[in-house]
């Protein structure tokens, strides 16, 4: 798998997300925010980070800039898009996700562990995820907050478009476990055609023992799965 | 624009005694311009120049074979780490700054000091920081400076039993000053919540993980918060940048964002006592930060360096382009021309006076080999950061400085910079140490409510945990994050992607062998206030305690002198003092000085601040396997106690200065524990040993709240995840070492005294046996206290037993500070 990892800006999550896939020996490469083309990439990964300075809102100046022009037509021919955390918030201000991500309830940022309930395990982003228990991943974000009207919600749910609800230690989907107020426990949604995807939680920052969780590394893995089979399909 | 006459009463304005105004005259062979009254009292101030503190800093140990950038030569000190690599790091103050406006005070701070390490060539990849504020409880037990007991209105009564007030009203005098009393810790809590927030908005921007600190609240603090900020950065040898205007005929570059008018003169403003109306006065002396743009131009200035086309580089810090433009001359032995028409502005109309003050942030100056300008304009506008070239390298050692055709300065550089005024101050001890070293322990009784007391302890703010404070603080971006906020020490992995491009065509890094970093920040200020050497000594031996714990042997330290005003014999005497303490206390660790800050004047209209010489401290850990945190297991694991329960040699049996008596006495008096440097020094060294075994499965040093409390830590401080924590019970009997420890041992020294050296380890129970044996072989007092294991902390100690909830134990200790803040 060759990953574009976009560079914003103030992204600051642009290495590790580079580290994470070359860790499970697959080739990524920085997209400066000025470029056109996304080369040959076989996914896109927007990463976290303050892009622009999250002037005006978070990544509200990003959606404007030439490169997320290449990363919507590469979304508009299937191909597999990724935001993580600031770029969960970029995807939605582009239109490429529905919804919007505001301000936590305590006004506060939080950078902790959380646990992630799994909703749809038949995604690209999912496939690889065990199903018997939550996966631990960290937050880092101060406008993680999922906010959608009924109608949108409802289709998410409808659609399975919700992919990872924060929960308990056990997978319960409480209150308690919800760090930032989002409706519906939102930690992750995916779009219609289940090629875009984003969420709040860093799952780079959980791909190797060393730093305390690798449970990230099953999204990264979801995603090279779906893109072999892809390129299996093709060839036959 | 004119320009004022330089009179007796505008040199007085500026910071400058009649003495040090001949110097100026002497240097300049004439009266100076308005400018150059400007540049000399931002020079010449404490701040840039250490003028009172001099002769004190000389006396740190400062060299080792290690030190690449030793003290003073340039932004910050660098230290080899092996196999090419080095790290940077450096802390530095912003109190001032932060009283007035808690969260760009605090903000630029931060940005600051992470100039200071890029500045060095070095990629900024860890922060931490040291804060202190007044009491952000109204019932908190401390009330300030050599008090006698004030009983403190909510706690000790209520634990009265039957003697509640509930019912009772207080008289109009009680309730007067209980007014007064809420409104100044409510401000405190404005203060703290200011700056938590200011350093997170700008370390999380700028993507650095604030990975570890610490935070104090004390009454001295109060209206003077201390906010000291450290930056660690990493690099190779070869990559080591310098703050140097070399190379004659080479070109000056400004570049990052337009000078306003905003900081002012700072350095001059961080040099003076605060007052009321300076508060309100100087809030034009306070920057405002921006972290995009600063993350902006550290990556340009890192790309840039890449390219081998920079000759010096040096960050405008304090005192602006001032600074920066003759401490790179003065470095080099040159002479600097500046053009001010050159330099992009925000403001219409600044003066020469203004442009060369300002302390706008995020600015840096940069001197280019001649011949190479297209690469810094390229790699400037590929980050569209604004960037000027304002002037030249010359030979004339002169600082010239023209503006609308005119010189507004002119300057020999090196004067200015090495030539400030330099001053020996006088000390005196104070008086008020005769009280507190008279403290007795018949005084007080001794503790009827052990787990009483351990509770209140363990919800005090200074001791409880600080989740509020770094869950707020992004603590795990770049990915090197080993050992997070929680445990004695922080430890962050340095890998490939950790350093700096070596070259600027994006090839990727050359693989290096993984680093471990630890770093700790310590500083216990009611000590060093009753016994300034004995609590310098401490404030050093506490950080290399920590970094043992981790499993690292310490580098280096860099450390933030907060002291009061100089010109005061009795804080100068504990300035001095304490520095004594410090420079011993490193000789003895081998971690030479590599740089700091002084920060002096820190008192309010109620009086100065506790000194507060905050040490930070970094060393190495040499194998993953080897990094160790401070929580409890597994159950059925030996609790060992490594060092001597209580220094029986000590009449207050380490109950001097404690929090247990500020806390539960409200008093903040008596000897503080002793600190014997060469046995901490072989008990750091047998951890060491031990943990390299492989036999060592937590470590956690006793420090405010003695055994009892660091116990209570062991069994409670590991956090898997949001509202997910593993709490683990222990047995302890403590009987055998309170009668071993003689007749005339106290319950409350066994479980609250802070006697020095001593360490709290577990290791499985098949090893406990080999692991005393062991112990004993490199000379080190050990025992076993008891076992892992339960939901609860159950201690015995001979007549004493108590067995507290873990889960209510938990509670008061994890939310006191959240509790607080939301009142």
């Amino acid at each position: 798998m060759n990953v574009a990892v976009l560079q914003f800006p103030a992204s600051n999550c642009d290495q590790d997300a580079v580290h994470a896939i070359r860790r499970l020996g697959h080739s990524a490469r920085f997209v400066w925010h000025k470029e056109h083309s996304l080369g040959d990439a076989d996914a896109v990964i927007i990463p976290g980070g303050f892009s622009y300075g999250d002037y005006l809102r978070c990544g509200a100046i990003a959606r404007f800039s030439p490169v997320m022009q290449a990363v919507r037509q590469f979304a508009d021919n299937g191909g597999l898009v990724l935001g993580v955390c600031n770029g969960f918030q970029v995807l939605t201000e582009a239109g490429l996700l529905p919804g919007a991500l505001v301000r936590n309830r305590d006004l506060q940022f939080h950078c902790e562990h959380v646990f992630l309930k799994t909703l749809n395990r038949d995604t690209p982003f999912t496939r690889r995820i065990p199903s018997d228990r939550p996966l631990r991943i960290p937050i880092a974000h101060g406008e993680g907050c999922y906010f959608a009207d009924p109608e949108t919600l409802e289709r998410l749910q409808k659609n399975n478009q919700v992919l990872w609800q924060y929960c308990d230690a056990s997978g319960n989907v409480t209150d308690a476990a919800n760090p930032n107020g989002s409706l519906l426990n939102i930690a992750g949604i995916c779009n219609e055609t289940r090629n875009v995807a984003g969420l709040m939680p860093h799952p780079e920052r959980a791909c190797e023992a060393a730093l305390g969780s690798s449970d990230g590394n099953f999204i990264f893995e979801s995603m090279i799965e779906a893109l072999q089979n892809k390129a299996v399909a093709r060839a036959a | 624009m004119t320009e004022p006459a330089i009179t007796p009463e505008l040199v007085e304005k500026h910071n400058l005694t009649p003495e040090e105004f001949a110097h100026i005259r002497e240097i300049l062979g004439r009266d100076p311009t308005y400018t150059e009254l400007g540049i000399f009292s931002v020079m010449w101030s404490e701040h840039c120049s250490y003028k009172n503190t001099r002769p004190l800093l000389k006396t740190f140990p400062t060299k080792s074979p290690k030190i690449l950038v030793g003290a003073g030569e340039e932004n910050a000190g660098i230290i080899d780490i092996g196999d090419g690599l080095a790290i940077a790091f450096k802390i530095e103050s912003h109190n001032h700054p932060s009283a007035v406006e808690p969260f760009q005070g605090a903000a630029t701070g931060v940005g600051g000091i992470i100039r200071d390490i890029f500045t060095m060539g070095a990629r900024p990849i860890c922060a931490l920081n040291s804060l202190r504020f007044g009491p952000i409880t109204e019932n908190d037990g401390n009330s300030g400076a050599g008090s006698p007991a004030v009983p403190s209105p909510g706690l000790k009564q209520a634990n009265l039993p039957g003697a509640g007030n509930a019912g009772q009203l207080p008289s109009s005098d009680e309730q007067e000053s209980g007014n007064a009393r809420a409104s100044a810790v409510a401000n405190n809590r404005r203060l703290f919540a200011g700056v938590v927030s200011g350093i997170a908005h700008y370390g999380n921007c700028f993507g650095i993980p604030t990975i570890g600190g610490e935070v104090y609240f004390d009454k001295s603090y109060e209206g003077n918060p201390l906010v000291n900020a450290f930056c660690l950065g990493v690099l190779r040898h070869e990559q080591i940048a310098r703050g140097k205007a070399q190379g004659i005929g080479n070109p000056v570059f400004y570049v990052g964002p337009a000078t306003g008018r905003d900081g002012l003169a700072g350095a001059a403003f961080a040099s003076q006592d605060l007052t009321e109306e300076s508060a309100e006065q100087q809030r034009g002396a306070v920057q405002v930060g921006d972290p995009f743009m600063e993350k902006l131009v550290c990556e340009a200035c890192l790309e840039l360096l890449a390219t081998g086309a920079v000759a010096g580089i040096q960050d405008m810090g304090a005192a602006g382009l001032t600074c920066s433009t003759c401490e790179t001359a003065a470095r080099a032995g040159t002479g600097i021309e500046i053009d001010l028409d050159k330099v992009p502005q925000r403001a219409p109309n600044m003066s020469s006076y203004e442009i060369m003050l300002s302390e706008s942030q995020e600015r840096m100056l940069i001197i280019v080999h001649k011949g190479r300008e297209e690469e810094v304009k390229r790699i400037f506008d590929k980050w569209d950061l604004p960037w000027a070239e304002i002037g030249v390298v010359t030979d004339t050692g002169r600082m010239v400085v023209r503006h609308k055709g005119k010189v507004v300065a002119d300057i020999p550089a090196k004067k200015i910079a090495d030539e400030s005024p330099v001053y020996h101050r006088e000390a005196r001890e104070p008086d008020y140490l005769k009280t507190t070293r008279a403290f007795r322990l018949d005084e007080i009784p001794d503790t009827g409510d052990p787990l009483g007391d351990l509770k209140k302890l363990l919800e005090w703010p200074t001791i409880a945990s600080k989740n509020w404070v770094y869950r707020q603080y992004d603590h795990m971006v770049r990915n090197g994050s080993v050992v997070c906020p929680g445990s004695d020490a922080a430890v962050i992995r340095i890998k490939a992607d950790s350093l700096p491009d070596v070259a600027a065509d994006g090839a990727p890094p050359k693989s290096v062998p993984e680093k471990l970093i630890a770093l700790s920040v310590d500083c216990n200020a009611a000590y060093v206030y009753l016994d300034p050497f004995e609590g310098g000594k401490i404030a050093v031996a506490e950080a290399a305690r920590n970094l043992a714990c981790t499993g690292a042997v310490p580098l280096g330290v860099t450390d933030n002198l907060n002291f009061g005003n100089p010109f005061k014999p009795e804080l100068f005497w504990q300035l001095k003092e304490s520095v004594r303490g410090l420079a011993e206390a490193c000789r003895v660790f081998n971690t030479p000085v590599t740089g700091g800050n002084c920060s002096l004047y820190n008192q309010s209209p109620a009086g100065p601040i506790d000194p507060t010489p905050t040490v930070a401290m970094v060393g190495l850990i040499e194998k993953p396997e080897h990094v160790t945190t401070q929580w409890f297991k597994d159950e059925g694991d030996a609790i060992l106690l490594l060092g001597d329960a209580i220094d029986t040699g000590d009449p207050l049996q380490g109950l001097g200065g404690s929090a247990y008596l500020q806390m539960v006495h409200s008093r903040k008096t008596g000897t503080p524990p002793r600190c014997d440097l060469e046995k901490e020094k072989e008990l750091h060294l047998a951890l060491r040993a031990l943990i390299h075994s492989g036999a060592v499965k937590s470590a956690h040093d006793c420090s405010e709240g003695g055994l009892a409390v660091a116990l209570a830590e062991c069994c409670m401080s590991q956090q898997t995840a949001r509202e997910t924590h593993r709490l683990i019970g222990a047995t302890v009997d403590l009987s055998e070492v309170l009668k071993a420890a003689g007749e005339k041992a106290r319950l409350d020294a066994l479980l609250f005294g802070e006697s020095q050296g001593r360490i709290l380890i577990t290791t499985s129970a098949v090893n406990a046996g080999k692991v005393l044996a062991q112990a004993k072989l490199l000379g080190i007092n050990a025992r076993r206290v008891g076992t892992v294991g339960g939901s609860s902390l159950q201690l015995k100690a001979g007549e004493c037993t108590f067995a507290g909830d873990l889960r209510e134990l938990h509670d008061l200790w994890w939310n006191a500070i959240a509790r607080a803040m939301t009142r």
